[in-house]
Order: structure tokens, then C-alpha cells, then sequence
């Protein structure tokens, strides 16, 4: 089966975030970029599937040049094939980026019976290009997916709810969108991070279709972190007195 | 109109469904529009008697039994129809994993765009929307605009507040027009979790453990300190990758949310992506042998040392208490 996985390159941000003067971006000046762990996950379900019943794993980026960096993560992670949807660097809104791949698999010479997405990008956390993908190409689609598996040309997909799991079962082609917890996605190997840098990469140049309506980004504000200043109960197991007295005046639960 | 899809269980609205009126009626008092809520199913009627409350007027009940279980595509026409129909000024939704579904099919089937995880609206023609990115440790201002505006809200962000003025909503019958291919996705059947003791996400303690524990036997500390609680154990995406806990243990971004009274996290650093599903917590207690810890700045009670002499310790002196 061919599988086509979609993923965003993202700042690897860390205990705090700085914006740029603009307060159009994350100011990545001093930070590494890195994917969503959900994407992460669903290459890894995208390469287990190819091992399990033979086809191609494809990833798929929609981003700048050095998004090449996340392809790449993919490929040493076992897949394929990748594709870069180019763009300058500009940031693109849910509905433009879903448009884009959606014609990049139109226009594609395999028939993907399977394109996995995260359930919702890291940063911008729209929750919704996987889904508008499936709608134009109509295809079904199962979004927030905790565990997958394929028999016979029907993918069958568990979600997560209070209590259990939910289970769907769906005719492939189709579209699944997953959550970090579905697998453990596999540390690549010295050789296959070597090999994934002599791969060819396709390029393409995306279109920007939108559509009628506008959501744009205005501008970007870190909340202030709170009175940023706790109380130190003490140091060591001296302040354990302390931590019992919170528990039980404060918080009451002892 | 502004429309809000209301979710309920057992015939009552569900509060993250309350948060997301109580932003619809403001939308609603600053257009100078009226409020309506749609809900499917069985009891989605019952609900109505809930919702006056919250100053809704109308309620479109989708009863039809094809859309029972959950059928995302198919529930998301039944939203279309509506939007075809009434033409609402906006249709909110609360950001939970089905709504936030739902929605995206509306916007995907309506070629509307969608803003997602809302905090705060100012309504002109266009709206100018507050929301939430990277899990809320960065909140973007938006500019939406569109002939019906989409927006989730971000759950526990908007306190619920009744309206000034209740109504006695009329309820109105449904039928929309889904077809056998908006019935490809249906939930087929559920399977429960075996997982004992308290959910995570419903704790009212919980203990988290992070890279600073250094292994998966030096959990057991923490296990039981959550035990002597009666709370939750939790942990950070790093214990994680070690293999030391499940990654049902996860908390933040990219796992749990939870919202206990007290969480004390121990040698967890308190990177953004793990605050952002621990800052629903009261009271954050931190332990970890670096002042300078994010965490133990964000936090409300901070404690210094090694949490593999501090947590032992704890826990003696809470078993003494029990006696
Ligand atoms: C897109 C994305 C999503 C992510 N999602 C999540 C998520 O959902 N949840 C999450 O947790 N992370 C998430 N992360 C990872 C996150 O950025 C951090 O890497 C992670 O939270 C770090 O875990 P940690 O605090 O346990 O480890 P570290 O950052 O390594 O911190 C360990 C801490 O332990 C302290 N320590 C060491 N020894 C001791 C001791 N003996 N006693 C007391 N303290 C000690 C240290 O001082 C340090 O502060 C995500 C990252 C990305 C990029």
C-alpha cells in the first residue's frame, strides 16, 4: 500500500518564547525546528504499514527550503519518498496549505490508499487542513486517532474518549489524522540519517488558493508568565514540613 | 444569529459546551443578534430546558437516528444544512476533539475558513478573534472574516456566566440531508480501558515525574506518593521518550491536559509545551535541584533539592499522619 504522511516544520521552542520585533513569528534566531509529535507518529505508523504489507511511504511538507531538514528526519525514519511543497517561507493559512496538497496528490503519479496527518500542527493548531484535505478529494476521513491497523482494504482506527475507545472502520482510500501515544515512533540509525542526506527530494512550486473569507494572523503575543514568582518552601527534606502544611491548610487534600 | 453547538451527556449541556455560550452570547449582545444552539440526538431536546438559562432562543434539534453514533462528516452537514437555512452571522463550537471535527468539515464542505481554540471575539463586520497557539503559551489576534464565521473555543478559557436576562427556547426539528457518503465515518463500537485508579485528566492531585527521576524504579517513589494522595501519576514527554511511563502518563501539548487542585512536579523543567497542560492546576508545586527551573518560577511553591531525598521523606511523613 502507498502512504503519504504530512508534516509541518515547527520551532523547537523551549522554556520560554520570544517573539521577532514584528510580532509576526516565534524569533527562532538561537532555537532548532523540529515536527509536531503527532507527525512524527504517523510516519512511524506510515513505515510499519509498509513493512506490514509491502508499497512506498511518502512524506509530504509544505514549508521553506529548510524544511528539508524535517523530510529528511523522515526518510532516515525509514520512508521513501519526499516531497517539498516550496514556499518562501511565509506562513500559510489552514486553507490555503490544505488546498495545496490536496492538488499535490491529485497531481501525484501514485493512488495513496492511506495519507496520514497529525491531528493539529503544533504551533498554529488549527485542527482542521487533514480534514479539509479529505473533503476535496472525497475522501472519508478519521481525525484524532490513538491506534490504527489495516486488514483487507479497510483501515480500522481507535479514538481515544473518556473511559475507552471509540472504533472506526473505514474503506481505504481514506484520510487519518493522528495523536502522539499511537506508537513509538523509532530512533533513526547513524546509517539511515547518512543515507537519508543523499536522497532526492521532489520539489514543487505550491498554489496559493484560498477561497472567499479571510483568517489572517494580525499579530502574535506571549502572555506574560504570571507574577512569575513562587514562594520557596525550602531546601531539601527540610521543607518537607512546609510542602505538608500546603497540602493541608492550603490545597486541603491531606 | 449566532449558533452554538451544544454537547451534552445524560440530557445536561457539557460545561465546556456552557464556556462556549457564554462567548456566543456576548458575539450575540455585541452584533445585537440572537442566540441559538443546535444539538443531536436522542436527549438533544432535554437540553433545551438547560439552556435558558444562557439566554438561547432557539434550539435546532437534529434527531435523526442515522447520525447515531457520532458520524463526523454527516453531523457536520447537519451544520451546513442549518447554514444554508438560517444563515447565522457565526457558528461557535466548543474545542473539543468532536466539535473541533465537526467544524472543520463545515468550513471544509461551506468553504468557510475557521478559527480555532478562541479565548476572546470583538465583532465588527469582520471579527477580530483572540486565540490560542502552541497550546496557549502564545495567543495570536485574527482577523476573520466571512459570511459565516467559524470559531471553536478554547476549553476553560471562558468562565461560564448566565445570561442577565433567561429565555424559554423553542425547539425546533431537524431533518438534514446527510447521504450514504456522509455515512462512511460512523463510530462502530467502543471498547472500554482497563485502566485502573483515578483518570489523569480528572485528578484532583496529581504527582508528575520528569527527566530529574533518572529511571523507571525511582517512579515507584512517586507512585506512592501519589497513592498516599490519592491522586494520579503523571509525566513529562522526555520520561517518555526514556521509556520509563506510558505515554498515557504524558501531560501537556501533546498529551494530557489536567486540572487537579494541586500538581507537584518533580525534577520536571517546565518547558512551554509541558506548562501548557499543567497550568490548569490550582496550584503548581515544584521540586528540583535547580533554582532557576522555568518551573519553579511559574509555579506557586517552589522546593529545592533532590527529589530522590525530598520525595521519601514526604512520603514517610504522610504515612505517619495516616498512622
Ligand atoms: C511540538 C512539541 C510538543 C511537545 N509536547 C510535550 C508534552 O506534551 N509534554 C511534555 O512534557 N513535553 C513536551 N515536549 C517536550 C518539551 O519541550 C521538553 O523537552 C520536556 O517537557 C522536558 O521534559 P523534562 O522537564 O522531564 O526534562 P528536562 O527538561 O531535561 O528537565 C529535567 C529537570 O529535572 C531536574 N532534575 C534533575 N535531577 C534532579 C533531581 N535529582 N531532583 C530534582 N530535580 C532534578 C533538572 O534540574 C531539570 O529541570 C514537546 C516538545 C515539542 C517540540
Amino acid at each position: 500500500m502507498d502512504v503519504l504522511t504530512c508534516i509541518k516544520r515547527v520551532p523547537d521552542t523551549g522554556s520560554k518564547i520570544v517573539l521577532t520585533e514584528d510580532r509576526q513569528s516565534i524569533d527562532a534566531s538561537n532555537l532548532g525546528f523540529t515536527m509536531s509529535p503527532h507527525e512524527e507518529c504517523a510516519i512511524e505508523a506510515a513505515v510499519q504499514l509498509v513493512e506490514a504489507h509491502g508499497g512506498t511511504a511518502r512524506v509530504l511538507t509544505l514549508g521553506p527550503p529548510a524544511a528539508d531538514e524535517q523530510l529528511r528526519t523522515g526518510l532516515a525514519m525509514t520512508a521513501d519518498e519526499a516531497t517539498l511543497l516550496e514556499t518562501d517561507g511565509a506562513e500559510w493559512g489552514p486553507r490555503a496549505t490544505a488546498n495545496a496538497i490536496a492538488d499535490a496528490v491529485r497531481a501525484a503519479e501514485e493512488e495513496f490508499d492511506l495519507l496520514l496527518f497529525g491531528n493539529e500542527s503544533a504551533d498554529a493548531a488549527n485542527y482542521q487542513v487533514g480534514i479539509r484535505v479529505a473533503e476535496r478529494l472525497g475522501l472519508p476521513v478519521v481525525a484524532g486517532i490513538k491506534s490504527l491497523e489495516v486488514e483487507d482494504g479497510t483501515a480500522i482506527a481507535g479514538r481515544e474518549v473518556s473511559g475507552g475507545e471509540e472504533i472506526y472502520e473505514v474503506d481505504l482510500p481514506a484520510v487519518v489524522t493522528v495523536k502522539e501515544g499511537i506508537n513509538e515512533p523509532r530512533y533513526a540509525s547513524m546509517r539511515a540519517k547518512m543515507s537519508a542526506r543523499r536522497q532526492e527530494v521532489d520539489r514543487r512550486e505550491p498554489d496559493a488558493e484560498s477561497g472567499p473569507g479571510t483568517f489572517e494572523k494580525l499579530r502574535l503575543e506571549a502572555p506574560s508568565d504570571e507574577d512569575s514568582a513562587a514562594e520557596v518552601l525550602g531546601e531539601g527534606p527540610e521543607a518537607v514540613p512546609r510542602i505538608i502544611e500546603v497540602l493541608e491548610e492550603e490545597v486541603e487534600v491531606v | 444569529m449566532i449558533l452554538g453547538f451544544v454537547e451534552w451527556e445524560a440530557g445536561e449541556p457539557l460545561e465546556t459546551s456552557l464556556q462556549m455560550l457564554t462567548l456566543a452570547r456576548d458575539v450575540a449582545d455585541q452584533t445585537g443578534t440572537s442566540l441559538a444552539a443546535v444539538a443531536f440526538g436522542e436527549e438533544g431536546a432535554a437540553v433545551a430546558d438547560h439552556l435558558g438559562e444562557y439566554g438561547v432562543e432557539r434550539v435546532h434539534h437534529v434527531a435523526d437516528d442515522r447520525l447515531t453514533p457520532y458520524a463526523p462528516a454527516a453531523w457536520g452537514q447537519a451544520l451546513a444544512d442549518l447554514l444554508e437555512d438560517h444563515r447565522p452571522e457565526a457558528v461557535l463550537a466548543p474545542g473539543t476533539d468532536r466539535c473541533q471535527e465537526v467544524l472543520a468539515h463545515v468550513g471544509a464542505t461551506c468553504d468557510l475558513p475557521m478559527a480555532a481554540d478562541c479565548t476572546a471575539v470583538e465583532a465588527g463586520d469582520a471579527y477580530e478573534v483572540t486565540r490560542h497557539r502552541w497550546g496557549g503559551s502564545l495567543v495570536e489576534h485574527a482577523r476573520l472574516e466571512a459570511s459565516t464565521k467559524l470559531l471553536s473555543t478554547a476549553v476553560h478559557e471562558v468562565p461560564i456566566e448566565p445570561a442577565d436576562v433567561p429565555t424559554d427556547p423553542t425547539v425546533h426539528t431537524v431533518e438534514p440531508t446527510v447521504d450514504a457518503e456522509d455515512l462512511r465515518v460512523q463510530v462502530d463500537r467502543r471498547e472500554e480501558s482497563d485502566v485502573e485508579g483515578v483518570p489523569l485528566g480528572e485528578a484532583r492531585v496529581v504527582v508528575g515525574g520528569g527527566r530529574g527521576v533518572g529511571g523507571p524504579e525511582d517512579f515507584d517513589q512517586l507512585e506512592e506518593l501519589a497513592d498516599l494522595l490519592d491522586g494520579a501519576l503523571g509525566s513529562s514527554r522526555a520520561a517518555v521518550n526514556e521509556g520509563w511511563r506510558p505515554h498515557d502518563d504524558q501531560i501537556g501539548l501533546t498529551g494530557t491536559k489536567i486540572t487537579p487542585d494541586i500538581y507537584i512536579a518533580c525534577g520536571i523543567s517546565g518547558a512551554v509545551q509541558h506548562w501548557v497542560g499543567c497550568k490548569g492546576a490550582d496550584t503548581v508545586l515544584a521540586i528540583n535541584t535547580d533554582p532557576e527551573a522555568a518551573i519553579m518560577q511559574k509555579g506557586e511553591y517552589a522546593v529545592v533539592g533532590d527529589l530522590h531525598e525530598i520525595v521519601p521523606e514526604l512520603n514517610e511523613a504522610l504515612r505517619e499522619r495516616e498512622g
